[in-house]
């Protein structure tokens, strides 16, 4: 990966809806039920920016660099 | 000196033309018996004037286009009747509690449902007061002639532009439909009341679309100035967000009502007939006022002193002096064409003892002079 | 360079939809497409109606008129009219856009009015708690058809089109990358333009038909999805049941205010 990519999540935003971690074309997102998800797999992220763009609640930022 | 033309026109024509003189710009209606001149006259002068006319698909969606047209800087008006104006109540309130400027006549008709569509009533006086749900006020005024049609269109303008709100103006078949000499004098942009505008050094951090601190509106800038706007239906704060705690809710009622109850004394317009000495009294208003005069006049050519309150703004009631005349006169009598829906309100205020007699027409022909006489000889 | 963020009051979120709603899905691209755009946010003016979908407004930093249920379309009109160089965009649900306002839509769409709206398609009445709406699939349950929807549904977009909207589109929350394409193309369109975005209604209509979660109903909207130029060579019989997605109609046809404009130049006395 040559790509420098940062996911950030915000605790107050995000509802929990799993949409980004169930629909995130490479699995790079975790949810666990009570809990915000989380980059468990970073390196696989392609910079596509889809959980961003579908989290119905602004709560995910990815930055690519 | 102003320019001035006299014509020889009907009051649904004077009314295209007061409504151009004041300054509309935007016609949105749909066709209705007997008001349909109107939109006709709309249509033919409004592009002469750099103007839009727009018939919509109904009452519903010609009421909701003219607080959009106004909160993009337009002064719009539309015309309608009985089944017309009952489609309008819904976007009538959002204008109220948006706080959106425009004017609509009501060329009243016989009702209720289609009615005796062409004939004349005068039978919506409730329904302009309370027809909206929720409680609000609302400014109406009614003319009985065809040069009230030109003038009092110039001040319903000024008055919904003043106050930030709706106006009524209820009318009837009788006046729309009358043939007589006008003259229209062009207003001086002095007489012409336009919404006030925030200072030009007002911040968007300090401009707020809505006040509830005193009893006048905030100012109020179209849509594509400078400061970004919002209006809403739903109750809302200074800012124009929503804002459903009871506390506003309480402060936003109360304000839409005494924006214009308390400012009773400003809006309304009443005028006097033979009043000074007149020991029986007519308080009247709309078509029937030319009725009353007549009886008026019969009465005082036989000796009686009669007079009468001519209520040019139906709402706010014109408490005041309604009072003054109940308060003198040992009777009053009420002639209006609908089963009594003035005379409620006259007996509101009726502190004094005052005999209020009812004079009532409702077969959709115009009230007579003997007819009130009638009603007075009866008692 | 502008970012969605600064069409929007931030500070207002978390917003008022239920978790896993699209319609903030919805709102992010609006607010893109705006950035995209570079658009002055004191020349759009948003529209409003009642519904889920139509509180977009309040989390929006642009001129914005929230209006009575259905209405939207019809004040906008005026808005439209009585500002021809405003961007009026319209924000409705599929209850208030097509079912209380299908009237209004027809006409708007019939008059090609110059606006941009954007339909959010849950099926059914999200905020009132679940009933059924004018494009509630048949056979479906909602909490006022309870034993099988019987009506036939809208599709929103062949209404539009049949009315005489000159541009029609339809995307999913499942895919904004094509949701903000489509909508920037309905607000560089001059004239009447419709953008219908099916989007999940986890709390009521999912439920009610065991769709499963926000996510698997967005699994769901994308295997139905067809691109409307696969659609084209596909039958009417295998087309039952699929989203139709995409471009549907773009047509160059005069809206309203240029047409009248014509008139006034040509009868204006004030000048």
């Amino acid at each position: 990966m040559s790509k420098e990519i940062k996911i950030s999540v915000s605790e107050k935003r995000c509802k929990q809806c799993g949409i980004c971690a169930a629909l995130c074309p490479k699995h790079v997102l975790d949810q666990e039920v009570g809990c915000v998800p989380v980059a468990a797999r970073l390196e696989d992220c392609i910079g596509c920016r889809l959980c961003e763009m579908r989290c119905p609640d602004f709560a995910i930022e990815v930055e690519v660099k | 000196m102003s320019k001035s033309v006299k014509k020889f026109i009907e009051g649904n024509n004077a009314i295209v033309d007061g409504a151009i003189a004041a300054g509309a710009r935007f016609y949105a209606g749909y066709p209705i018996s007997p008001s349909s001149e109107i939109a006709e006259g709309a249509a033919k002068e409004l592009p002469r004037h750099g103007g839009v006319y727009i018939q919509m698909e109904d009452e519903i969606s010609s009421m909701a286009a003219l607080l959009g047209a106004s909160l993009a800087g337009k002064k719009s008006f539309t015309a309608t009747s009985g089944p017309g104006f009952s489609l309008m109540q819904e976007n009538l309130g959002l204008g109220i509690m948006s706080e959106i400027p425009t004017v609509i006549f009501d060329v009243q008709r016989s009702g209720p449902s289609t009615g005796a569509a062409t004939k004349p009533a005068q039978a919506d006086i409730m329904q302009a007061r309370y027809g909206v749900h929720g409680d609000h006020s609302i400014i109406a005024l009614s003319p009985s002639s065809v040069q009230d049609c030109y003038d009092l269109s110039i001040v319903a303008f000024n008055l919904a532009e003043k106050y930030r709100t709706p106006v009524l103006f209820m009318t009837d078949e009788v006046i729309g439909h009358l043939r007589e000499t006008v003259t229209e004098v062009e207003p001086d942009p002095s007489q012409i009341f336009n919404r006030v505008q925030p200072g030009e050094d007002v911040t968007q951090a300090e401009f707020r679309p809505y006040s509830f601190s005193s009893n006048m509106p905030a100012p109020m800038p179209a849509v594509g100035g400078r400061l970004l706007m919002r209006t809403t239906g739903s109750t809302h704060d200074e800012k124009g967000e929503f804002g459903p705690g009871p506390a506003n809710i309480d402060r936003v009622t109360h304000y839409l009502t005494d924006k214009i109850e308390k400012n009773v004394d400003d809006i309304t317009i009443t005028r006097s007939y033979q009043l000074e000495d007149a020991e029986v009294a007519f308080i009247t208003f709309g078509c029937s006022v030319r009725s009353t005069m007549t009886a008026v006049d019969i009465l005082r050519a036989k000796g009686v002193k009669a007079g009468m309150l001519q209520l040019v703004t139906i709402w706010p009631m014109p408490e005041k002096a309604i009072r003054a005349v109940l308060s003198k006169v040992e009777t009053v009598v009420v002639p209006e064409m609908n089963l009594g829906q003035l005379a409620g309100e006259v007996r509101k205020f009726n502190d004094y003892g005052c005999k209020v007699i009812q004079a009532n027409r409702t077969d959709g022909v115009l009230i007579t002079p003997k007819q009130i006489l009638d009603r007075l000889e009866e008692k | 360079m502008a970012t969605y963020k600064d069409y929007m009051l931030f500070d207002k979120l978390p917003h008022t939809w239920c978790a896993g709603c699209g319609d903030g899905i919805i709102l992010q691209s609006i607010a893109a497409v705006f950035a995209e755009m570079e658009l002055d946010k004191h020349d759009i003016t948003l529209v409003s109606g009642i519904g889920c979908f139509g509180r977009v407004d309040d989390y929006l930093d642009i001129n914005c008129m929230h209006v009575t249920h259905g209405r939207a379309l019809a004040a906008a009109t005026g808005v439209a009219l009585g500002n021809p160089e405003l961007n009026v965009l319209v924000t409705m649900g599929d209850g208030d856009g097509t079912t209380i306002g299908g009237n209004h839509l027809i006409h708007c769409a019939r008059r090609n009015i110059d606006l941009t709206a954007i339909i959010a398609n849950n099926y059914n009445y999200g905020q009132t708690g679940g009933q059924y709406s004018g494009t509630t699939p048949t056979d479906s349950i909602t909490s006022t058809s309870p034993y099988g929807h019987i009506e036939q549904n809208f599709d929103i977009c062949k209404l539009a089109e049949a009315a005489g909207a000159s541009y029609v589109a339809r995307s999913t929350a499942y895919n904004p990358v094509q949701m903000r394409k489509l909508i920037r193309g309905g607000m560089e369109h001059k004239g009447f333009a419709l953008i219908e975005v099916m989007v999940a209604c986890p709390t009521h209509y999912g439920r009610y038909n065991r769709q499963g979660e926000a996510a698997d109903m967005m699994k769901l909207m994308n295997e139905q999805s067809v691109p409307v130029e696969k659609a084209r060579t596909m039958t009417e019989e295998e087309l039952e049941g699929r989203i139709v997605t995409g471009l549907l109609v773009d047509k160059d046809r005069e809206d309203y205010y240029t047409k009248y404009k014509k008139i006034i130049d040509a009868q204006n006395m004030d000048k």
